[in-house]
């Protein structure tokens, strides 16, 4: 089988990278989906919140995935469900594989990976105590409660306070659970604020900054937990102990894109984001791939998935069946503060007017000022924050006129206020 | 009435019915967990060890050796992963070289072939993560890396094949001797038998005792180990040792036949045999002697953390007799490190044992020695396209990790041993061992189990007795 597209992956990202790409004309798109149904993980995500940017309105995960499915129905694109990508080639060919077609080498002009990502485990992070069941990432547990309908407990504490954690907190407590605790490594939230007030603020669930786990008891199922407060090293620190009796640990400490095939296909990666490398159009250190969503780097929210996603869905359109063109590349660098940008290197020649650049910082600082400057120093561009956090994403608008004075790699830093620093 | 029962379902009790089965004998094997290779089966480093370690003359040189010799044909007739990489102990001073060299003569005397000293830079060559600080090594070439669970299921699938029978949930808790024969009482009820083997690993002490005699003092030891993530897995090509101290083989960095990296274990003395949590003082100690040995091992790239209990006492040699207080009984006993590497050895010393204790052998006449296992992944792509035509579950991926499909986890549900829970799917298919650990597949693992046994949903455990997932429905119901 030919495709001039095969998108990998039919969650929020393959779906809006199939809408735009169908959008600019191209007419031989597939994506491959390896679960029973289209959507991805937001099918589990029953809460609401989802759209805001996008749409103007707050939608459930299910009805934002449907949104896109029911544009999907208008066109042409071929949808393979229950379908596994086993490889990727350098020749863009994907191997696949299903009950219902066996196996298949699908031929494509251009590819969107649109893989997702995974959670971090408790393997990840070395918790230490017995094996008993009862533990669950945070997207598990969802997936019993909000997919299957079951209960996996009813005395809770939750690890991490990323927003998946936070979202389950509410939600166990809504069936009935009680969740004792939410405990966080860092001194601050690794979730959105509006998660924090809504899911455990207004439920009176504990948040403990700076404390973890430090001992998982119980034989058969989890019995009790030990979580004590932890110095700047994030070790424990003797004697601030404290026990919870509780069934069910649920873990929310990170979430890992899912680049398997990226890697085997030789894929350049980047180890800050554990993303591929892009340009300013997605497309990876192959020419004719692309990669968006959380495959490439972890986003908070969907609306910027699909935005990010549909970037991508036209350069691919645009490219299918062809070679990107060769030319100056610009780079763009993490300075203090900020951990990646996305993209990391920039096609001078292409055809854009703004550069949109996706960044997370490191630490938490008050008002500040995002600085993009060029190897000479020359400051290109500055923008001014109120706040940011690691929990939030931020992005960023640079002017192509103004890149293009840049000399060499390009830099983006930020640097708190100086008339208002902390403490 | 039972020719022989075999108590504990371990590698050294599966290795044992898997050679009895070869004979016309009617076999039982107690288990007492809901699945078999529960104890230290499941929770070792994973290694055939060359036989250089223990004190020539011994029962352990002895049969590690032979065990070593014997394991890769084994695995290959039971299609157990397996592969033949090699060691290395590290040394890293002068006393290491002297201690090397020691052991280097006791694996000449213990028949080891091919070992070798070499230099640090030799050593490096070898295996290019090792650090600076490595001034000497010792090389043995018949060291290998093995599929311990696995070993202990194919072998226990074939013995039940072969005729022999198996209950799983099985402990026993009485044993009443007769003028020919012992009843043993379990919790599965009572079943009348002409011999008994007591390799109950880290139990079998319990069972010395049923006899109305204590022979020897359990002294079990921990072991906490990280798995680490495929990505680490090509940071060492050999099993890398350091020198050992009198606190056991110190901690080994060693590939996994599944690809992964083990780092591990550390020797704590612990009571029971069910102590096998992890501690944080444990895994840092592990971590921080790994780091003497490779070069770049990063720790957040680990998967799964676990511990396992060495079946130790008091004797220092394995112990393999008739039960003092029973002379129907023979002890398997104490068999720690490297017991697993002497396994196949152990059944063919026990057999001769049982012999000297009047049970007599004739070989069956038609005896399955073989096994199959499919592993979707490690096929051709036409053999891939030909089994999912077969069947098409074949091409329903259950597992995105490890790439294992429905049909596998069908096949493994419906083996002569079967599984009754999500870890059971995992030892004998691979579904939940990759980075995700489950996250993904555990529910659809539990739906395939909870529809191919015909049981609830409820009912579906991760792992032993006990270990239930699911407590109640939600407010809005099932989805079915």
């Amino acid at each position: 089988m030919k495709y001039d597209l095969v998108i990998i992956g039919g969650g929020p990202a393959g779906l809006s990278a199939a809408n735009a790409a169908w959008e600019d004309g191209c007419r031989s798109i597939c994506i491959v989906e390896r679960d029973r149904e289209l959507g991805g993980i937001l099918n589990q995500c029953i809460h609401n919140g989802f759209g805001l940017h996008y749409f103007k309105e707050e939608l459930t995960g299910p009805e934002y995935a449907g949104r896109f499915i029911e544009m999907l129905k208008s066109t042409d694109v071929e949808v393979r469900i229950d379908t596994m990508v086993l490889e990727i080639t350098e020749q863009k060919e994907v191997h696949v594989i299903s009950a219902a077609n066996g196996y298949e080498v699908l031929e494509a002009g251009a590819v969107v990976l649109a893989m997702g990502c995974r959670e971090r485990t408790r393997g990840a992070i070395a918790i230490p105590g017995t094996r008993p069941a009862g533990v669950f990432t945070a997207g598990t547990a969802q997936r019993y409660l909000n997919i299957e309908g079951y209960m996996v407990g009813k005395k809770v504490v939750i690890l991490g306070s990323g927003d998946i954690g936070l979202i389950m907190a509410r939600r166990m407590t809504l069936e009935g659970a009680e969740v004792l605790a939410c405990v966080e490594v860092m001194p601050y939230s690794g979730g959105l604020t509006r998660n924090i007030v809504q899911c455990l603020n207004d439920f009176n669930i504990p948040l403990y900054l700076s404390h973890t786990i430090t001992d998982i008891r119980g034989k058969d199922r989890v019995e009790q937990v030990e979580v004590a407060e932890v110095g700047p090293d994030r070790r424990p620190i003797p004697g601030t102990e404290m026990t919870f009796d509780c069934d069910t640990v649920l873990l929310s400490v990170g979430l890992i894109p899912e680049n398997e095939l990226s890697r085997s296909a030789g894929i350049t990666m980047d180890p800050r984001t554990n993303g591929p490398v892009v340009y300013e159009n997605m497309e990876t250190s192959i020419p004719g791939v692309f990669a968006c969503g959380n495959v490439l780097h972890v986003h908070d929210l969907v609306d910027f998935v699909t935005a990010e996603a549909a970037k991508a869905g036209k350069a691919a359109a645009s490219l299918a069946g062809t070679v990107s063109e060769e030319g100056p590349v610009l780079e763009l660098k993490n300075g203090p503060v900020v951990g990646y940008t996305v993209p990391q290197q920039v096609h001078m020649h292409a055809d854009f007017k703004v550069l949109e650049v996706f960044f997370r910082v490191r630490a938490v600082l008050g008002a500040c000022h995002i600085y993009v400057r060029d190897e000479e120093g020359n400051q290109i561009a500055t923008f001014s924050r109120e706040r940011v956090a690691p929990g939030e994403m931020e992005t960023i608008k640079i002017p192509k006129v103004l890149l293009a004075k840049a000399k060499g790699a390009v830099t983006v830093s930020v640097e708190e206020d100086q008339e208002e620093s902390k403490e | 009435m039972y020719d022989i029962t075999i108590i504990g379902c371990g590698v050294i009790g599966a290795s044992i019915a898997y050679s009895l089965s070869a004979y016309d004998l009617k076999i039982l094997i107690l288990e007492q967990e809901n699945d078999i290779a529960m104890g230290t089966t499941k929770a070792n480093s994973a290694i055939i060890h060359a036989g250089y370690d223990p004190e020539p003359g011994t029962l352990i040189a002895k049969l590690n050796v032979r065990g070593s010799e014997m394991m890769e044909e084994l695995c290959r007739k039971l299609s157990v992963k397996y592969d033949r990489i090699g060691s290395l102990v590290l040394g890293f001073n002068e006393q290491d070289r002297k201690h090397l060299e020691k052991l280097y003569d006791n694996g000449m005397k213990n028949g080891v072939p091919g070992l070798k000293i070499l230099t640090g830079d030799e050593a490096r060559e070898r295996d290019p993560h090792l650090t600076k600080a490595v001034t000497c090594a010792l090389y043995a070439p018949t060291a290998a890396i093995i599929d311990p669970w696995g070993l202990a299921i194919a072998e226990a699938e074939t013995a039940v094949r072969n005729g022999a029978e198996l209950h799983c949930s099985a402990k026993v808790t009485g044993l009443e001797q007769k003028e020919k024969s012992v009843v043993l009482h379990t919790a599965a009820g009572d079943f009348e038998t002409r011999y008994v083997i007591n390799c109950a690993g880290g139990w079998a002490g319990e069972i010395c005792a049923l006899t109305g005699k204590e022979e020897w003092e359990s002294q079990l030891a921990r072991g906490e180990y990280y798995l680490m993530d495929k990505s680490s897995g090509s940071l060492a090509k050999h099993v890398i040792f350091q020198c050992p101290t009198e606190k056991g083989k110190g901690v080994l960095v060693a590939p996994t036949v599944h690809g992964n990296l083990i780092v591990g274990p550390n020797a704590a003395p612990v009571e029971d045999p069910y102590c096998r949590e992890t501690t944080l003082a444990g895994l840092d100690e592990v971590a921080e002697a790994s780091r003497r040995s490779i070069d770049g091992i990063d720790l957040r790239q680990c998967i799964r953390n676990f511990a396992g209990v060495r079946a130790i006492i008091s004797e220092p040699d394995f112990v393999i007799r008739p039960a003092a207080g029973c002379p129907c009984m023979l002890h398997v006993a104490g068999i720690k490190s490297p017991g697993l590497s002497a396994a196949p050895a152990i059944a063919e010393y026990a057999i001769e044992q049982l012999q000297a204790m009047g049970l007599s052998f004739v070989k069956k006449d038609s005896w399955i020695d073989t096994r199959e296992q499919i592993r979707f992944k490690e096929l051709s792509q036409e053999e891939k396209q030909e089994m999912i035509r077969k069947d098409p579950r074949y091409g329903r991926v259950i597992c995105r990790c490890e790439t294992i499909t429905e049909g596998e986890i069908v096949a493994a549900i419906h083996s002569p041993v079967p599984p009754c829970s999500i870890d059971g799917v995992k030892r004998r298919a691979g579904a939940g061992m990759g980075r995700c650990q489950g996250g993904f597949c555990g529910p659809r693992v539990l739906e395939i189990l909870a529809r191919e046994l015909g049981i609830s949903p409820f009912d579906v455990l991760q792992d032993g007795e006990g270990t239930k997932l699911l407590i109640s429905e939600t407010k809005g119901g099932t989805a079915v």
